[in-house]
């Protein structure tokens, strides 16, 4: 049980909770704004590739870090383009976005580097992955970017004029139309910073392994999409949604590690199934944007 | 122009324009690799539909997506994007795996097959009535719930697998009884010698006619079909919407699973741990291109297996998950662009 309670777990959780909280609070935007986001998992994808290919090329971990924006940034302008501009089916596109993503970066990793499981090392903010100590964590700059981001999102979703303008027309476009506010315009920025956000949690999946793997988001984007309904599309609540997520994670990794009769089998899905569990426990009691996936 | 006509137009703009794009990006990417894209081409053509064989695989390849087209279809008619085909793919194959090894060596061909159809048909319909089930029952998005289950459903198969079922050295069960097995066609037709292509080929225009009766004819599928033009009034008229919901993810789940007798019966003579290898999610493409229409999964899925059988022929050429690429493009496209000739249809 001590393993549970020590510092090294503590950080543990909190380097696996970085993603997450940046996709769920990206989430947030799109879907306040009306948007469904099913395409947090391909923006995720999408931005460890930008990381690394950009710290690739410039050696800089940096640049890499405006790559792998720029790579959540493309999947959400497919999204956006697809769902706000032609009113196409939200989920449908979404999902495929999130298998163009896998393919297109299955298809770039085998041109670039030749191969199809993983990039070649790249620079990243620590000097190696080896540091993994509270002063690494805290010095970390998109470490520092995510408790930023999750301090401002509240402020900014519910205290300034841009977040009450998106929050309308997510509940009400018509009303929000009437009062002269462009609905396709609020939703596009909500779902481009979505994909800044997921953007940023792929650099950080990326960075913190120094390599792009194939497929690396591995459900993240599906488990943050969770946490933000179990959070009731609130960023601190689905921010603390993450934090039970990535507590599940964190405590298969710990038991994994000290070799305990479980089958490993059961560990490694013991963070879909709190998903799930939570997920189905907290419907009932979350309530979303009233016009979410309505065209207006 | 007839108004028939116009309609029927209408609705294969969409498709159309997938394609055409889809051939575009096809060759972008083509020369961005540094080949030839006439080349590219004729050698997928050629490694396809130029030969028996190839044709064979191309058939062979087909019958899976028919089934998880079927999977994402029935569930889309109802208004449910079932994006766990992939996991209830390997809980029907493992169904076929395990009673198939367990029948007795003596069992008549009839009994052992038709036993193993049913079972894979019924593991893969539990795995999917249950996210179907938890989004009728606490409106728990079918999106997530089922992604989260393809993950259970592997790490759950990889344990039975490794821990009670394998041979040794291996991920596999035992072999299937022999009456289990399926008849490969190049025993019949010489021009498809070494392909895998077997009889359960033969399945795919049954199940087919059989979802399209049950959708176009039944009282059930009317029901269904009311779901997914409006869960709320079709609530209202009386439909019981929960139970259709399980039953529609039921029947896609079941469809998925019967990719087990393609592979575990047809194939291999046994399950393997990992084989699935994306059949559930190219379903979506097949389901969506096909506008989730039963009859058109069939050229849907025909399209995709020359596209999946050609990137082998290709891969000296150019990289093959650029076939990936395209049947994502597709995916995409038809998806944006069926639901603006779909709002066409309801005129606004």
């Amino acid at each position: 049980m001590s393993a549970f309670l020590s510092g090294v777990f503590l950080l543990q959780l909190l380097r696996i909770a970085v993603p997450y909280v940046l996709a769920a609070l990206g989430g947030t935007f799109s879907e306040r704004g009306g948007v469904i986001n099913i395409a947090l998992e391909g923006m995720l994808l999408a931005g460890a590739f930008g990381y690394v290919l950009a710290a690739h090329a410039s050696g800089s971990a940096w640049v890499g870090l405006l790559g792998g924006v720029l790579g959540g940034e493309v999947v959400a302008i497919g999204l956006a383009a697809a769902v706000v501009r032609l009113r196409a089916d939200a989920i449908v596109v979404g999902v495929g976005l999130n298998l163009l993503a896998l393919a297109v970066t299955r298809f770039l990793l085998k041109l670039v580097w030749d191969s199809s499981s993983n990039s070649d090392r790249v620079p990243a903010f620590d000097a190696d992955n080896s540091a993994v100590g509270l002063v690494a964590l805290v010095t970390n700059p998109v470490f520092l970017l995510t408790v930023t981001l999750l301090a401002l999102s509240p402020v900014l979703l519910n205290r300034t004029r841009f977040g009450l303008r998106l929050r309308a027309c997510g509940e009400h476009p018509e009303a929000a139309t009437s009062v002269g506010i462009s609905v396709t315009t609020y939703r596009t920025a909500g779902v481009l910073l979505s994909g800044m956000f997921a953007g940023l949690g792929g650099v950080w999946l990326a960075a913190s392994q120094h390599q792009f793997t194939d497929g690396m988001s591995a459900g993240r984007g599906y488990i943050a999409l969770a946490a933000m309904i179990t959070g009731r599309w609130s960023p601190l609540g689905a921010a603390a949604a993450c934090l039970l997520f990535a507590t599940a994670e964190a405590v298969q990794m710990t038991l994994q590690g000290q070799g305990t009769g479980i089958p490993t089998q059961f560990l490694q899905m013991l963070p879909h199934v709190v998903t799930l569990v939570t997920l189905v426990g907290f419907i009932g009691r979350s309530r979303a944007p009233r016009a979410l996936g309505k065209a207006r | 122009m007839s108004p028939k006509l116009a309609s029927l137009l209408d609705r294969l703009i969409a498709p159309a324009l997938a394609l055409a794009l889809a051939m575009a990006i096809g060759h972008v990417l083509i020369l961005v690799a540094g080949a030839s894209p006439p080349e590219v081409f004729g050698a997928l053509l050629a490694g396809t539909w130029g030969n028996g064989y190839g044709i064979a695989q191309v058939l062979f390849k087909a019958t899976p997506l028919v089934f998880t087209g079927l999977a994402v279809a029935i569930p889309y008619r109802a208004g449910l994007f079932n994006i766990g085909a992939e996991g209830q793919v390997v809980a029907g194959a493992l169904a076929a795996g395990f009673v198939g090894s367990h029948l007795p060596t003596a069992a008549p061909a009839l009994v052992a097959v038709t036993t193993c159809v049913i079972a894979a048909f019924m593991a893969g319909a539990l795995w999917g009535a249950l996210p179907g089930w938890l989004r009728g029952r606490f409106g728990a998005h079918e999106v997530i719930t089922s992604i989260m289950l393809n993950f259970i459903a592997m790490a759950l198969a990889n344990w039975v697998v490794a821990d009670f079922l394998a041979q040794p050295q291996t991920l596999h069960t035992a072999a299937i009884v022999d009456g289990a097995r399926l008849t490969r066609l190049g025993s019949w037709l010489p021009a498809f010698r070494g392909s895998a292509v077997n009889t359960a080929l033969f399945l795919v225009p049954v199940v087919v006619a059989g979802t399209a009766w049950l959708l176009n004819r039944t009282a059930t599928g009317h029901q269904l079909r009311s779901v997914g033009l409006g869960a709320r009034v079709a609530e209202a008229s009386g439909v019981p919407v929960a139970r259709v919901q399980t039953l529609a993810m039921a029947l896609g789940g079941g469809m998925a699973g019967m990719v087990g007798v393609n592979f575990v019966q047809g194939y291999k003579g046994y399950f393997e741990d990992g084989f699935s290898g994306g059949v559930g999610f190219m379903g979506i493409a097949v389901a969506m291109l096909a506008r989730a229409e039963p009859w058109l999964l069939i050229p849907a899925a025909l399209l995709f297996a020359t596209l999946s059988q050609g990137g082998l022929a290709i891969n000296a050429l150019v990289p093959k998950e650029i076939v990936d690429v395209l049947v994502a493009v597709v995916l995409v496209v038809a998806a944006a662009a069926g639901a603006r000739s779909a709002r066409r249809e309801e005129g606004s």
